[in-house]
């Protein structure tokens, strides 16, 4: 198999003297860059050189992880990257992600930390050497961009103490205001190390303050020891403006138990690539979502797990809503590498099309060398079921009501996995906020 | 290098692969065009043929497109099958038997080596055996040698024959279909093929006319170093019916062939074809030498209230790259596909369907059933797309893998793209090893470890195997167990 010889798209070539001068300047005003302390500095550069050389993946001809998402107009926009002077309102952003204070909340704006409540074990990125390890930059452009302008200060670097039990949630907000000029990127960095037994819960809020074009590029690595166990929920609501790219990686060691909810209904543009890499007997990875996407949205979820020892289990499971001309995607990938026997892997994508318009690609896939597992996959698409419409409507429920009912209930599936009911209840309340848009762009099939 | 040297050759290697009976190869004096590819190859076959202006000009723009995607490196890659580069300019794109020179007009003309190579294949051409109730068009290498029943069907109105006597005896009926559903820029091997083909069958069933037997078409690689190149273009005219049978068998070679058919498919308004193939090329020796690359571009196009059903059992090739499709245009057409793919030793196939909804209430089924073994390879990939027009369109796919051993492996990569609201789909798979209490059970019976896998796989395999005509099912199941030999126990 050869490759198509990367080149970087031309309108991104146009933008590259920008980016370099903010690559430049940012590089420059690190910490211990003038003394050559910055431990990172030759990751940096060697992600800005891979960016310079490949872009943005928009060429799409050949490149399966891109088949069915179109990045030219991200490609025709300049964004900027930088320290942008920014008005911190608390209060503001408490109506927008719940801030309870039994969490601990870490609230970065435009990429910077503005707030911290709670005793979240943050520690120095100096002491994560193996940071970018688990995230090539060399993957995509996205991740090379979001590597070569990754900050000190900008980050999450959390260190779980081997057996210890964290009751407090870590709550990592990360709120963007375009209006600040731009349109300007933020590339949260977050490194989670779970020491061997250590139990958390982590939550990864991502929300937009104006309606400003902006783009936000989260890179997350995640590393379980043994036994360890990470509760891991993500919910992404970037205004309709914006443009949302997330890399997720996770090693597990044996026994370790990683459970991923994530609730996808913003951007305009939004992806969730989610890589999880069972390395250890007996590790088990549960992925599960729920994406909304109305109006001219597009959601992307590429969800890839790889068993390479035996006896570990896997779960993908997403749900789809989509309703006006949106559109979104399922990519999922389960590998069982040779000798990863007794695997127990499933994997589902089941979707709603409420519109003419909308459109769902879905494509579950499977990857097997080893003889002796359980795999299956499934996936479907369709309206609301007209039979259970009809029922509800017999019995006096008016169409839009039932119509509400059944979508709440099939996302319902996922949501009441949501262990914590603050978020629980938080999501189930912005689902009926996002109802009256969902149906008001889906169209009226059966007897209305 | 004389053919007959290049025979002895094969002959000898022969002796490696007891597994495969179809092995053997024919001493028939082979005409053969230089080796290599070029303007003027495309030309020769063109005029050995005496075909119409039309068509020369049809294949030169075929070769122009190839060559441009040849020169581009845009051969597709995205199969998940390893093989090395081909060298096109080292294949005989024109290897015929020399006593056709002057076509037979009998079979009694036809070069009795060559109808000992049928005999022994258990196809049968000869008078005597016309009892057996299919009609044979038998291609030799890129030539059809001879078809049966041809007389019997043309009462009825039916057109069965080679595609080289069909360019000439039915020129209106070639130009109106050929191309029309894989045109000659649909991807790289349609585009050679189109270039180059040689023969292959043409069928044609008249408006309301039900085709009493079974069509069936038997190709034969013979000559060394040759690729194979056939067309197949069928048409059933409105409410018209016929069930067409393919087989394939090649003799040993150390050296690979290559194979790049396309075939067309043409149901008019509730018309019906059901397609049936057996593929078993070559597949290679136990270590991955040899085997022919079987890469075959087949669609089916629908009217309205039509249906096309393909059905598949591909245990040979050492590398297979197909996916019967099917355009479901008409509103109310039905599209079938049920495969079963067997890869064993070194064998890789990339196999599946497509299935395009463009009218209102169409309606596809897929059943999939994938087998490797060995250091076998077996992907299933299937595209399933729902076109904003198709109202209600229903899809169910059931694809299965099942493992023989821990060196092998399976895939499944299902592309499934909805832009209609009212569409209903459903895909589901699995993936198993054949598991060890049904053998415990069986062999507890006193069945032998080998049996008990082959009747579990045959079991396994029911749901595809039920579709196939009743003799075609008969050697499907025997050519799962051949196939399988030395995989077990």
């Amino acid at each position: 198999m050869t490759l198509n010889v990367a080149r970087i798209p031309r309108n991104t070539a146009r933008h590259l003297t920008q980016y370099r001068d903010d690559w430049h300047h940012l590089a420059e005003h690190q910490e211990g860059y003038m003394s050559g302390f910055d431990a990172h500095h030759d990751l940096r550069r060697a992600a800005w050189e891979e960016f310079e050389r490949i872009g943005f993946p928009v060429h799409r001809r050949d490149n399966e992880l891109w088949k069915y998402t179109d990045l030219r107009q991200i490609d025709r926009i300049g964004f900027r990257f930088g320290d942008w002077d920014t008005q911190v309102d608390l209060a503001r952003i408490a109506e927008l992600v719940p801030m309870p204070e039994e969490w601990s909340n870490l609230v970065f704006i435009n990429g910077s930390l503005e707030h911290n409540s709670g005793n979240a074990p943050l520690t120095r990125i100096q002491a994560c050497d193996w940071v970018g390890k688990l995230a090539d930059y060399r993957s995509n452009g996205f991740v090379s961009l979001a590597t070569a302008f990754m900050r000190i200060r900008g980050g999450s670097y959390l260190q779980f103490d081997r057996a210890r039990e964290y009751a407090e949630p870590v709550h990592i907000i990360h709120v963007i205001d375009g209006s600040v000029g731009g349109p300007i990127v933020d590339n949260p960095r977050i490194a989670v190390e779970m020491g061997d037994s250590s139990r958390a819960t982590l939550i990864e809020s991502y929300v937009s303050l104006s309606e400003d074009v902006h783009m936000t590029l989260p890179v997350v690595e995640i590393k379980l020891g043994e036994g360890a166990e990470l509760t891991h929920y993500r919910y992404q609501y970037n205004s309709e403006n914006s443009y949302h790219f997330a890399t997720t990686r996770v090693l597990q060691e044996a026994s370790s138990n990683y459970r991923s909810t994530s609730f996808s209904v913003g951007s305009d543009i939004g992806r969730n690539d989610v890589f999880t890499h069972l390395i250890g007997e007996y590790a088990e990875s549960i992925l599960h979502g729920v994406y909304l996407a109305t109006n001219q949205q597009h959601q992307d979820n590429e969800i890839s797990t790889t068993h390479a020892a035996p006896h570990c289990t896997s779960d993908q499971y997403y749900k789809g809503i989509l309703s006006g001309q949106s559109r979104a995607v399922f990519s999922g990938k389960i590998t069982v590498e040779r000798g990863a026997q007794k695997t127990d892997a499933n994997q589902k994508d089941l979707n709603l099309l409420l519109s003419h318009g909308a459109e769902v690609d879905t494509k579950p896939s499977l990857e097997i060398y080893a003889d002796d597992v359980k795999c299956g996959h499934g996936a479907t698409a369709g309206y609301v079921d007209e039979d259970t419409l009809f029922y509800l409507q017999s019995r006096g429920v008016d169409y839009d009501t039932a119509q509400a009912m059944l979508i709440r209930g099939f996302a319902a599936e996922i949501l009441d996995e949501y262990e914590d009911q603050i978020l629980r209840e938080f999501l189930e309340g912005k689902l009926d906020e996002l109802m009256p848009a969902l149906q008001e762009t889906s169209d009226t099939i059966g007897t209305a | 290098m004389t053919t007959q040297d290049r025979l002895t050759i094969s002959r000898e290697s022969k002796l490696e692969d007891a597994g495969y009976k179809w092995g053997f190869s024919t001493d028939v004096e082979m005409e053969l065009a230089p080796k290599g590819l070029d303007e003027d190859i495309v030309q020769l076959i063109s005029s050995k043929k005496n075909e119409p202006e039309w068509l020369l000009e049809w294949r030169l723009k075929a070769f122009e497109y190839w060559s441009k995607l040849h020169s581009e490196d845009s051969e597709p890659r995205w199969a998940k099958l390893r093989y090395p580069q081909i060298d096109y300019q080292d294949i005989y794109y024109y290897a015929a038997p020399k006593s056709l020179d002057d076509a037979p007009k009998s079979l009694d003309e036809v070069d009795p080596e060559m109808l000992e190579t049928f005999d022994k294949l258990g196809i049968p051409l000869h008078e005597r055996e016309r009892l057996a109730g299919v009609a044979v068009d038998a291609v030799f290498d890129s030539v059809s040698v001879a078809t049966t029943y041809a007389d019997q069907l043309e009462e009825r109105g039916i057109i069965f024959c080679s595609f080289t006597e069909a360019v000439q005896n039915h020129p209106e009926l070639v130009k109106k279909y050929l191309g029309s559903v894989v045109p000659y820029t649909d991807n790289f091997f349609a585009a050679l093929n189109s270039a180059v083909f040689s023969d292959g069958s043409f069928a044609y069933v008249p408006p309301g006319v039900r085709c009493p037997i079974e069509l069936m078409t038997y190709f034969r690689i013979n000559t060394e170093g040759s690729g194979q190149f056939e067309r197949t273009l069928i048409v059933a005219d409105e409410g018209a019916y016929v069930s067409y049978l393919e087989g394939c068998t090649a003799p040993i070679r150390r050296t690979s062939q290559l194979h790049a058919a396309v075939v067309e498919l043409v149901a008019l308004d509730r018309g019906e074809i059901k397609y049936s193939t057996i593929q078993n090329w070559y597949p290679g020796t136990k270590d991955g030498e040899g085997g022919v690359y079987n890469f075959v571009t087949k669609r089916g196009m629908t009217g309205n209230d039509a249906k096309i059903s393909w059905t598949q059992v591909e245990t040979g090739s050492a590398i297979t790259w197909k996916y019967p499709s099917v355009i479901l245009r008409g509103d109310n057409s039905v599209g079938e596909f049920y495969s079963v793919a067997l890869t064993n030793n070194y064998q890789q196939a990339d196999t599946g369907t497509k299935m395009i909804h463009i009218g209102k209430n169409t309606k596809s089924t897929i059943v999939s059933k994938g087998i490797s073994a060995g250091h076998g390879e077996n992907t299933y990939r299937g595209g399933v797309r729902i076109l904003p027009r198709a109202e209600n369109a229903t899809n169910h796919t059931q694809c299965d893998s099942l493992l023989v051993g821990d060196q092998c492996g399976a895939h499944t990569v299902p592309y499934i793209e909805v832009r209609n609201p009212t569409a209903r789909l459903e895909h589901e798979a699995s993936t198993s090893k054949v598991s060890d209490e049904q053998l415990f059970y069986l062999m507890s019976r006193g069945i032998s470890e080998e049996d008990a896998h082959h009747m579990i796989i045959t079991g396994w395999s029911r749901d595809v195997i039920k579709e196939l005509p009743f003799e075609f099912a008969l050697e499907a199941g025997q050519l799962l167990k051949v196939s399988l030999e030395g995989a077990v126990g």
